[in-house]
């Protein structure tokens, strides 16, 4: 290639074919870097002005047998000229590095989509690795689809050839090469990758070169080729977006950040103590990375020693902050009920995941709810936000923080896989123009003791260690109401659990009226969802409504305490449908709290629903069976 | 010239709380109190800075009796709120109070990893050999056979060693005390609020109801001259009624030996000389038992390296020289700009 590397500069531009939406899924084995070759496309299309929404999907083992059906790792990819919210529910195009990536991903692709192959990895072991019984590629079995079989690996291996690399290395290039045709194919610019290349391998400049070798010779091979299932590439024009500085980021990124931003709002050191476990380590890698910033992290020996060091820190002043997945939170349970009973503030978060105990440590759930809002022994109440999408991860990390230090209580902050590994683009907000709610903790000796409170908010005092004049003990023992020593007073434990109660309901008075996401403010119909189910209900609620169907989307960020109009608002429509990610977790506690007639719609497959399946579940529920 | 004014230390009674103090008369924990209040007293600590953290048990209850920062936590887990306090803020005096249960059994791990990262606490370990609070079970510090409600036929398992286990697990302080010792103790305790790092020290603790007498075979009076060597650096291991006796090391069987000065030609040279630095002389010392070798007292083992606390602090002073502020942060890497 010579001159510039724009390839909308080059010459068949002419000849795209527009298109509003396009899903593109990679997949290939875990070692053939689908992560990082669909990352990088999903960045190329947020550059040209796309709106975007991705969905890695990988398998739980780091390295599974080469060509093996299991260790097939994916990444969706759904970009737009429109807004959009999900990362699409079926592909237009399957690219499969081997065999195995086939078998694995051709149920999905949509039905006369292009399927892009590498040829060279049909060979007779991996087909049967794969468990093919016949060469797909000889039978009939991909009739129908517009298949392109590529000699991708041979194309690669002589692209690479001058740069000296072994035959494995030179192998590994081969997803660049698959990522140059397909940013030839949408008219993708590829420098920022290029970059991106050089700069991760800035120690070994020749696998720089090589893979950018390939990546050109990608994107020169559906130039030049003119095969005829691959036309002249398409092109899909920029979105309707709002002005502003943008990234790409995961639900771990923003939750990350928005505890560090959040603890400087409140302007307190930010104490995050964590034990590795999928799929939320990666909030305690970027937060160990945050040293410069004055972030404390602490990898613990265990879950149980992680919660409690985060509630050490906050005894001490610091906003402490823990963080797992379903089976970690059920260790720390105990030392949650202490931070209730001793009113400390504490933030939990919970990357959610399938279960029971082990389950699908990589595929998402929204089973938890129950364990947030009920998992504890006694009356623990305390607060539980859940966040949407990868951006609301930022806000809700906030918000927990706000919530924690103004009610001195522990806040489960509920995520799941899916939020953590899927990015979309950011609009990055300014941090000097966020709201602060700097702590003031106690230091007047008159009249002190641990357990007196805030006459509105109902939230003790929160003196610290090191503080003169205020010296007292706290713990798991019931204290009494009036002087915070230890009790066992029959009507003193009555009122101090009503007072924990009464406590974190109150702040149904202070947080948003809950709002309709979308549709009319009462009707026949609402879909009730929480957490990462946001796009997919969306979409499907505005499709019903260009069917002219009468559907109205609510989705609930504060699940304990609800906001105060939730009651009346849900009573404004006839039926209540509830889409979630487990066997029906909040429709049972709005049926509950409400006594609604509301019905689930659940799916337990480790997978995120589907824009269509709520939509069918929407026409079916009103009556139109279109 | 300067002038210094010379501030009053704080009485032991000072670090009492108004709270009445609720263990069995006679226990053990009354005379430990006692010397952990004068410990405070007499090295000039001041409330406000101090802070004691307990789990559950009875010795868990001490931070009731202090009139300083006392946080009761749950089973086991008190050394990790120590390491998140300290986490916040190093300057605090923060002081681990547990017990064989608590420590051993059900903190067991917790026990381990702090001493080996060495955060700036004061471990103390309370060692009554039972479970006092639930009425007298046998804990993992009971002598093979202890017969308790839950092991009715003799208890089977063995006992940790405790000093055998904080050395084995990396501690860089190891020290030993007997409760009636109240003097030895508070000297002890100074020496551990002074350790720059985790100081675990292992309390002989009688308790009166489930365990009477249960260190009698060394701490009685007519017999703990005999069965106790006081370690103290740099000073012969000596010890005995008439102080002839010594401690030797037999490099042929790599153990150490009581000899007397007098017999089989043994002379004052012979006798080993306590260096708390030397870690292979504390696993020697700490794993002597009665009634062969006396039990070890006082300091075994005492080394400073970093502190876990000053070394995050100090990776984070570091990374601050020139560090960017979170705006730039969530900047960082490809961003790009949609105009309006």
């Amino acid at each position: 290639m010579e001159g510039s590397l724009r390839s909308s500069d080059t010459p068949p531009k002419g000849g795209r074919e527009s298109r509003d939406s396009v899903v593109i899924r990679f997949a290939g084995d875990s070692g053939d870097g689908m992560q990082l070759t669909g990352s990088q496309f999903a960045l190329s299309s947020a550059i040209v002005g796309n709106d975007l929404s991705t969905f890695p999907d990988f398998p739980a083992e780091i390295r599974a047998p080469a060509g093996s059906t299991f260790g097939v790792s994916a990444f969706q990819v759904h970009f737009s000229a429109q807004n959009i919210l999900t990362p699409g529910d079926e592909p237009e195009v399957l690219v499969a590095m081997n065999p195995a990536a086939l078998k694995t991903n051709l149920a999905d692709l949509d039905p006369g989509g292009m399927i892009v192959i590498d040829r060279d990895s049909f060979s007779d072991k991996n087909l049967r690795k794969a468990r093919y019984e016949e060469n797909p590629l000889e039978d009939q079995s991909l009739e129908g689809y517009r298949v392109l079989a590529l000699d991708m690996s041979r194309l690669t291996q002589a692209a690479v050839k001058p740069f000296g690399l072994s035959q494995k290395e030179s192998l590994r290039c081969k997803n660049m090469w698959a990522l140059g045709l397909m940013m030839w194919m949408y008219d993708r610019d590829r420098k920022p990758t290029i970059d991106w290349l050089r700069e991760k391998f800035a120690n070994r400049s020749e696998i720089a070169e090589a893979n950018v070798a390939a990546l050109n010779a990608g994107h020169a091979f559906g130039e030049t080729a003119e095969l005829p299932n691959l036309g002249y590439g398409y092109s899909v024009p920029r979105a309707e977006i709002a002005p502003g500085e943008y990234r790409a980021v995961t639900g771990s990124e923003t939750l990350a950040w928005g505890l560090a931003v959040g603890a400087q709002l409140a302007d307190l050191k930010l104490v995050f103590a964590s034990y590795p476990i999928t799929p939320a380590s990666n909030i305690l890698h970027i937060l160990a990375g945050l040293k410069a910033q004055g972030v404390v992290t602490f990898q613990a020996e265990d879950e149980i020693a992680a919660v409690c060091a985060a509630i050490g820190a906050s005894y001490a002043g610091s906003i402490g902050v823990t963080s797992s997945a379903g089976p970690g939170v059920a260790l720390k349970t105990e030392a949650i009920g202490l931070a209730v009973v001793a009113e400390l503030p504490l933030v939990v978060v919970n990357s959610q995941r399938s279960g029971p105990s082990t389950g699908m440590p990589t595929k998402a759930e929204q089973s938890d709810l129950f364990q947030a809002v009920h998992g504890r022994n006694a009356d623990t109440p305390l607060v539980v936000l859940a966040a949407h999408s990868p951006a609301n991860c930022f806000e809700t990390a906030i918000e927990s923080i706000r919530l924690a230090t103004k009610y001195m209580t522990p806040v489960m902050l509920l995520t799941d896989g899916y939020l953590a590994n899927a990015s979309e683009p950011w609009l990055i907000p300014n941090i000097e123009k966020l709201n602060t709610f700097p702590v003031e903790f106690h230091t007047n000796p008159d009249g002190f003791h641990p357990f007196m409170r805030d006459n509105e908010t109902l939230a003790r005092a929160w003196a610290i260690p090191g503080t003169p004049g205020l010296e007292h003990r706290i713990g798991g023992l019931e204290k009494d109401y009036a002087t915070s020593n230890i009790s066992y007073d029959p009507a003193n434990h009555q009122r101090m659990t009503e007072v924990r109660a009464e406590k974190i309901s109150g702040i149904a008075n202070e947080i948003p009226l809950q709002e309709v996401a979308y549709g009319p403010k009462q009707g026949p119909l609402a879909v009730v969802g929480w957490g990462s189910t946001f796009g997919a209900i969306e979409e499907a609620v505005h499709a019903a409504a260009e069917e002219g169907l009468e559907v109205a989307h609510i989705h609930i960020n504060y699940l304990n305490p609800m906001p105060k109009n939730m009651g009346g608002l849900l009573a404004g429509y006839k039926d209540i449908l509830v889409p979630e990610m487990n066997s029906g977790q909040l429709v049972k506690l709005l049926r509950s709290a409400y006594l609604l007639p509301a019905e689930g719609l659940n799916k337990v497959t480790g997978q995120p629903f589907k824009v269509k399946e709520i939509l069918i579940a929407i026409r079916t529920k009103l009556g139109n069976c279109k | 010239m300067t002038v210094t004014t010379k501030i009053e230390n704080l009485k032991p009674t000072d670090f009492a709380s108004d709270q009445e103090v609720r263990w069995c008369p006679g226990c053990g924990d009354y005379a430990i109190l006692k010397a952990v209040q004068r410990t405070l007293s007499e090295e000039g600590a001041q409330r406000e800075n101090t802070v004691f953290v307990s789990g559950i048990g009875c010795s868990s209850r001490l931070p009731y009796y202090m009139s300083t920062y006392g946080f009761h936590t749950i089973h086991g887990r008190a050394p990790a709120f120590a390491t998140g306090i300290k986490l916040t803020n190093p300057s605090l005096d923060v002081w681990v109070i547990t017990g064989d249960g608590d420590g051993l059994s059900i903190g067991g791990n917790h026990l381990m990893h702090a001493l080996r990262r060495n955060v700036n606490f004061q471990i103390l370990l309370f060692n009554n050999e039972t479970y006092g609070l639930t009425k007298g079970q046998y804990s993992p510090t009971s002598r093979p056979g202890t017969r308790s409600p839950s092991s009715p036929s003799g208890s089977i398992d063995f006992p940790f060693m405790p000093c055998v286990l904080a050395l084995g697990a990396g501690a860089n302080f190891v020290a030993r005390g007997v409760d009636t010792a109240v003097k030895d103790l508070t000297e002890t305790f100074k020496r551990a609020r002074a350790f720059p790092g985790t100081a675990f020290v292992e309390i002989f603790q009688n308790c009166i109801v489930y365990n009477d007498k249960v260190f009698a075979n060394f701490t009685d009076r007519d017999v703990s001259l005999d069965l106790q060597v006081v370690a103290t650096h740099g000073m012969p291991l000596m010890f005995g009624a008439e102080k002839n006796r010594g401690l030797r090391f037999d490099p042929t069987r790599v153990q150490i030996e009581v000899v007397v000065i007098g017999e089989n030609g043994v002379t004052k040279d012979d006798i080993l000389v306590h260096d708390e630095t030397n870690r292979t002389l504390a696993a020697l010392l700490a794993a002597m038992e009665p009634p062969n070798h006396p039990m070890a007292i006082g300091v075994l083992y005492s080394n400073q390296v970093d502190t876990y606390e000053s070394q995050v602090y100090g990776q984070i002073a570091a990374a601050r020289n020139g560090g960017a502020d979170l705006n730039d942060v969530i900047r960082r890497g490809h961003t790009w700009r949609v105009e309006g």
